[in-house]
C-alpha cells in the first residue's frame, strides 16, 4: 500500500528557477527508498519539499491520500513525517535527553515509552543522556538526530545523507540502525552519496539527475544496471 | 567605595533585566531591538497608570509596607505592567517585525524599524504623561538604613535587588524545566532545526517578546521605585543594556546578567571620580573597549 506519493512536483528556492522538475515518487508501507544521483541533482531539495520547507510550485504530495503540499513543517510533522537534516541536526547546547524531548514537542501525550524505545535502540545515548549533544562524536550526533526524529513515532522518516561526514567505521553501524528502525515499521526515504551502501539496504531506488527522475527500479536491479553502476556507483 | 559597589549592584540588577530581554530577542528574533529601553519606560508608566488611576478608580485602598515606599497597589500594578508590556511587545512584532521577517528583511532593517518603534513609544508617553519627573509616591521621606561597613541603603533598594534576582531565577527555571523553555533554548540553538522538529518558531518568537518585554517592564518599574519616572528613562538605559549584552556575549542570558552587574557597578563607582552625568559615558566606554578587545564578549568562544 502506498503511504507517500509524490506526483509531478516542481520546486525551487527562487520564483524564477526550479531545482525539481515534474518529479514523481512513491513509497510503499514498510519500504526503504534510496534516492541517489550526482551532487546538485535535487536530492536534498526533494526531502525539503516533502517536509514543507519548500512549497512546490506544482504537483501534489499525498500522505495516505491526503494532500500535504504547502503545509507548514510542524503540521506535516504532526501528520507523521519526520525529517533528519544532513548537517546541524542536533541542538548542541541541549542535553541528549532534552534533544529527544524536543523531538516529542508536538506530542501532548506521555512519551516515556517512546523515549525508552529510542534508548533501547541507541543504548549509548541513555548512558550519556545528561551530556550536551554538542560534545558528542559525529556518529553519536547522528543517533541523537535519528532518535529525535523517532520521538514522533513517524510513519515516514526522511533521512538526508545519514552517512555524511562520518568515519567509515560508524557508517555501517548507522546503516544497521536504519535497517533496525525500518523493521519497526517505519517507511523511509534516504538520500545518499554512498549510493551502493544505500541501495544494498533499501527495497527500491530512484536515480535523480538535473531535478528529474531518470530511473527507478528495485534496488538489486539498479545495482546490477551497468549504466547506473558506471555513472553513480563508482564503476 | 563599598557603598558605591552596593548601589552598583542595585543598578546592575535593573540593567540586567533589560539586557536579558535584549539578548534573548537578539538571539531568537535576530536583531538588535533599539526599542528595548522604551519597554522599560512603558512598564514604569503602565504601573503608574494602575497605581494612580486604575486602582483609585475602583476604590482599592492605598497602603504602604513600611519601611518600603510602596504597598498593595504596587504589588498589583507590577505584574499588570509586565503583562501589558509583554502584550504590546507581541503586538509590535505582529504588526511590524513579522511582516519584515516574512519579506526576509535584513537585521539592519529590523533594527532601524525598532528605532522607529522606540520614538513612537517615547513620544506617546510624552504626550500622555508629559515630560515631568514623576514619583510613584510623591512627597515621601525615604530614609536609608545603616548597615555595617558604613553602607547606607534604602529598604527599597534591597527589595529591588531581590525582586530582580527572583525574576532571573524564575526565568532560569522556565528555561530549564518547562517544555516551552526548552523549546526556546532549542530555537536559540538552531532555529531551522527547531522548525524541522515541529516547533512552531513563530510561537517561540511571541514567547521571547513576552519574556523580554515583561522583564524590561519589571526593570522600568524597579527603577521608578528606586529613582523616579521620566519619558527618557528607558532611552538612557539603552547604552548600559547594550553594553551589558555585548560584555556578556550577545545571545547569552547568564552573560547578560553578569554584564548588567559589571556595568552597573562600573557606572556607580565612576561617580567617585567623575561627575554623575558621565555615568552613561562610562557604559559607552566599556562597550567600545569590549568591542575592540574582545568583540565576542567574556563568555563567547573565539
Amino acid at each position: 500500500m502506498t503511504i507517500l506519493k509524490i506526483e509531478n512536483i516542481s520546486a525551487g528556492y527562487t520564483p524564477e528557477s526550479n531545482i525539481l522538475y515534474n518529479l514523481s515518487l512513491e513509497v510503499n508501507e514498510g519500504e526503504i527508498i534510496s534516492v541517489i544521483g550526482p551532487n546538485g541533482a535535487g536530492k536534498s531539495t526533494l526531502l525539503k519539499t516533502i517536509f514543507g520547507l519548500l512549497t512546490p510550485k506544482q504537483g501534489k504530495i499525498l500522505l495516505k491520500d491526503e494532500d500535504i503540499s504547502g503545509l507548514k513543517p510542524f503540521k506535516i510533522a504532526k501528520k507523521g513525517v519526520s525529517y533528519v537534516p544532513q548537517i546541524n541536526n542536533v541542538f548542541p547546547s541541549l542535553t541528549i535527553q532534552e534533544n529527544l524531548e524536543m523531538g516529542a514537542f508536538i506530542r501532548n501525550d506521555d512519551y516515556t515509552d517512546t523515549m525508552e524505545e529510542v534508548y533501547t535502540l541507541f543504548p549509548v545515548l541513555k548512558e550519556r543522556k545528561n551530556q550536551k549533544a554538542g560534545q558528542l562524536s559525529g556518529g553519536q550526533r547522528q543517533m541523537v538526530a535519528m532518535g529525535r526524529a523517532l520521538m514522533l513515532k513517524p510513519k515516514v522518516l526522511l533521512l538526508d545523507e545519514p552517512s555524511a561526514g562520518l568515519a567509515p567505521i560508524f557508517v555501517s553501524s548507522v546503516f544497521d540502525k536504519i535497517k533496525e528502525i525500518n523493521t519497526m515499521g517505519v517507511s523511509m526515504i534516504i538520500v545518499e552519496q554512498n549510493a551502493k551502501e544505500a541501495l544494498n539496504m533499501s527495497h527500491r531506488g530512484y536515480v535523480l539527475a538535473m531535478g528529474q527522475n531518470v530511473l527507478d527500479d528495485k534496488s538489486d536491479a539498479l545495482l546490477a544496471n551497468e549504466e547506473v553502476g558506471r555513472l553513480y556507483l563508482g564503476g | 567605595m563599598i557603598e558605591l559597589i552596593v548601589y552598583g549592584i542595585v543598578l546592575g540588577s535593573i540593567i540586567a533585566l533589560g539586557a536579558i530581554g535584549l539578548t534573548m530577542v537578539y538571539r531568537i528574533v535576530g536583531f538588535a531591538n533599539f526599542a528595548h529601553g522604551e519597554f522599560m519606560t512603558l512598564g514604569a508608566y503602565m504601573a503608574l497608570f494602575v497605581i494612580s488611576i486604575l486602582l483609585p478608580w475602583v476604590g482599592f485602598p492605598d497602603s504602604r509596607f513600611v519601611p518600603l515606599s510602596f504597598g498593595w497597589r504596587m504589588v498589583i500594578a507590577f505584574p499588570i505592567a509586565m503583562a501589558l508590556v509583554a502584550f504590546i511587545a507581541i503586538l509590535f512584532d505582529k504588526i511590524l517585525y513579522k511582516k519584515l521577517r516574512v519579506k526576509k528583511s535584513g537585521p539592519v532593517i529590523l533594527a532601524m524599524s525598532s528605532l522607529g518603534t522606540s520614538f513612537i513609544i517615547r513620544m506617546a508617553i510624552l504626550i500622555i504623561w508629559g515630560s515631568d519627573y514623576i514619583f510613584y509616591r510623591p512627597g515621601l521621606m525615604r530614609p536609608a538604613l545603616y548597615l555595617p561597613l558604613g553602607i547606607k541603603i534604602r529598604p527599597d533598594q534591597i527589595f529591588i535587588f531581590f525582586a530582580a534576582i527572583s525574576l532571573v531565577i524564575l526565568l532560569h527555571l522556565f528555561l530549564k524545566r518547562t517544555k516551552m523553555g526548552k523549546a526556546m533554548r532549542a530555537t536559540a540553538d538552531n532555529a531551522d532545526l527547531a522548525l524541522v522538529t515541529g516547533i512552531d518558531t513563530e510561537r517561540i518568537i511571541s514567547w521571547t517578546w513576552a519574556i523580554g518585554g515583561s522583564l524590561a517592564a519589571a526593570g522600568g518599574v524597579l527603577y521608578g521605585i528606586d529613582v523616579q519616572l521620566h519619558p527618557g528613562m528607558g532611552w538612557n538605559f539603552l547604552i548600559p543594556i547594550f553594553a551589558a549584552t555585548i560584555l556578556g556575549s550577545i545571545g547569552n542570558i547568564y552573560g547578560a546578567l553578569v554584564g548588567g552587574f559589571v556595568i552597573g557597578i562600573a557606572q556607580q563607582v565612576s561617580t567617585a571620580y567623575l561627575a554623575p552625568t558621565y555615568k552613561l559615558a562610562v557604559a559607552f566606554m566599556i562597550m567600545i573597549i569590549i568591542l575592540l578587545v574582545r568583540p565576542q564578549g567574556i563568555f563567547g568562544k573565539e
